[in-house]
């Protein structure tokens, strides 16, 4: 797969759409298509999140880049594939304001490392308690851009303890990178410095759940 | 003693003034000190005039600032505006709801928009207290970064990718309107323009689609607005773009804090100004002590020789950022940013 693997990430580099889905198909004539997203594309988008954080490339291409990856994906595994059911129920929000392209590119990530994850789009806090309740929600992915939204998620926290639910949280979003203590102070469970990361901690908390 | 407007004439001039400038921009500050909401405070030029008075009062920063809020100007295409009690208003729905909408997407008049007015009223209050011994500034978003709130961040970000034709009509667009916005403040007395840029930050697009794209609508837009312009990349990176920066004409760069200020000062080679790079968010915590260290690292890093003001990194301060800490910065600036700069030696 290293071969297959850089050709992959050049492509995908260079977001050549084409080439990424040949070599996509390439793969999963060798290899079943959830062993593909977790061999190939997960780490892929686990290494341009990592550039992305090293300044090294840009947002418009991890988005880009993601979007392409989420309609390969897509297209083997649909949302509801048995395969994308293998984690506790999870979902993905923005607080409050419009600024989505942080939940939009995290939200493609997840679709494309084989997650089912529910988007729950732009929400205040006193609905979104309500939603996560209904469905059972175990983990949350909060994308915040501006300082209010970050400082929200600390009543978010209160709200849902006040419930007794027992979620986790992470959270992701520049006032995040701005002050790395931020995440702490509004009682998230983790943070995420790149939009990649949300795969890695979810994977990490269901392996300390097994 | 130099007045604020001296002392960042010869900053920007490249030579050292009396002591390292200040632009504290506290937007929302002001209705705390008027006992307002925010809503309320940016509801009357008047409100944001003596805002703004007080805070270079309390503050002694070298500077005022006529800007309200980024959705002000996607008010006048016909958007909405979302208020909050504790930070800045931001956009709501985009305006541009379908991408051919930008067909027919004609330029907004600035005289008949209520909140330019409001905004152009500020700018005149403004000058009529300080004459041309403070400096003010004037706010324009950039054609390019304007979209975001136009049509949305993520179809903004492929329209660029996939749609060059509609991308360069929606440019025009809204170069039409920078222009009028931007020469309009400058004719009510503001003293520069803040062309206000984020997504040209290497942050959020590669330099070679930057080179064919931001860059080229900053070097049309800066040439026509009658008065200096600085860059400023909202806590951007933009280090990767320094020489293409100063390609377009921008007197002075806002600095992100995730770069180094020493970096900067290094690429920019007393070709331009550097404003930063405090950190905004942390800010809102930092001790006394801290915000001296902070103040007295960036005036280490980027003070010798002019060509540098201290400011936040983002250009508006945290609502949350308590007024002991920026008296905190002020005091330091006192302390470690009298020219010459000997405790550096």
């Amino acid at each position: 797969m290293d071969k297959l693997a850089l050709e992959f990430y050049e492509a995908l580099a260079l977001l050549d759409r084409p080439r990424v889905e040949a070599l996509f198909q390439q793969a999963i004539s060798q290899k079943v298509p959830m062993q593909v997203v977790e061999e190939l594309i997960t780490p892929l988008l686990i290494r341009l999140g990592d550039e992305w954080s090293a300044g090294k490339i840009a947002l418009s291409q991890i988005y880009m880049a993601s979007r392409i990856c989420e309609d390969i994906v897509e297209r083997v595994l649909p949302a509801m594939a048995v395969e994308r059911k293998a984690y506790p129920p999870m979902a993905i929000v923005v607080l409050n304001d419009y600024h989505t392209l942080g939940k939009r590119i995290v939200l493609s990530v997840m679709q494309a490392s084989g997650f089912d994850v529910l988007d729950y789009g732009r929400m205040d806090v006193d609905a979104l308690v309500g939603r996560i309740l209904a469905d059972g929600v175990k983990y949350l992915l909060v994308s915040v851009l501006m300082l209010p939204a970050a400082l929200k998620v600390k009543t978010l926290r209160a709200a849902l303890d006040a419930r007794g639910a027992q979620v986790r949280i992470v959270v992701g979003g520049a006032p995040f990178l701005f002050d790395s203590e931020l995440w702490r102070e509004v009682g998230a469970d983790a943070m995420g410095c790149n939009a990649a990361d949300a795969v890695t901690i979810v994977q990490r908390w269901r392996e300390e759940a097994a | 003693m130099m007045t604020a407007m001296q002392r960042v004439l010869t900053a920007m001039g490249q030579q050292e003034p009396d002591r390292v400038p200040l632009f504290l921009f506290p937007t929302m500050h002001g209705a705390k000190e008027l006992g307002l909401s925010i809503r309320e405070y940016f509801s009357r030029a008047e409100y944001v005039v003596e805002g703004q008075i007080r805070l270079l009062a309390k503050y002694r920063g070298d500077c005022l600032s006529a800007f309200y809020y980024a959705s002000l100007e996607v008010e006048a295409f016909g958007g909405d505006t979302l208020f909050f009690d504790n930070g800045p208003p931001n956009a709501g729905e985009p305006i541009i709801r379908h991408d051919e909408d930008i067909d027919y997407l004609e330029p907004p008049r600035v005289m008949e928009a209520a909140g330019l007015v409001r905004g152009l009223e500020t700018i005149r209050g403004l000058k009529e207290r300080v004459g041309d011994t403070v400096p003010i500034i004037g706010v324009a978003i950039s054609p390019f970064s304007l979209p975001v709130m136009q049509m949305g961040f993520d179809r903004y970000i492929e329209l660029i990718y996939e749609q060059p034709v509609r991308f360069a009509r929606l440019m025009a667009v809204n170069q039409t309107f920078c222009l009028e916005w931007a020469n309009a403040q400058m004719a009510a007395g503001a003293t520069a323009i803040c062309y206000f840029d984020p997504l040209s930050s290497t942050t959020n697009i590669p330099r070679e689609l930057y080179l064919k794209t931001g860059h080229r609508v900053a070097v049309e837009t800066l040439r026509q607005i009658q008065g200096p312009a600085a860059t400023h990349l909202a806590s951007g990176r933009g280090l990767g773009i320094v020489d293409d920066l100063l390609a377009t004409g921008t007197a002075a760069v806002g600095v992100s804090a995730l770069e180094d200020l020493a970096d900067w000062k290094a690429a920019a080679r007393n070709r331009f100004t550097l404003i930063g790079n405090l950190n905004g968010v942390e800010m809102r915590r930092w001790t006394a002590a801290q915000a001296e260290s902070e103040v007295k690292t960036a005036i280490a890093k980027a003070g010798r020789g002019g060509g540098f003001i201290l400011s936040d990194n983002h250009g508006e301060i945290p609502w949350q950022v308590p007024d002991d800490v920026l008296l905190a910065i002020r005091d330091a600036l006192d302390r470690w940013g009298r020219y010459p700069l000997d405790w550096l030696e």
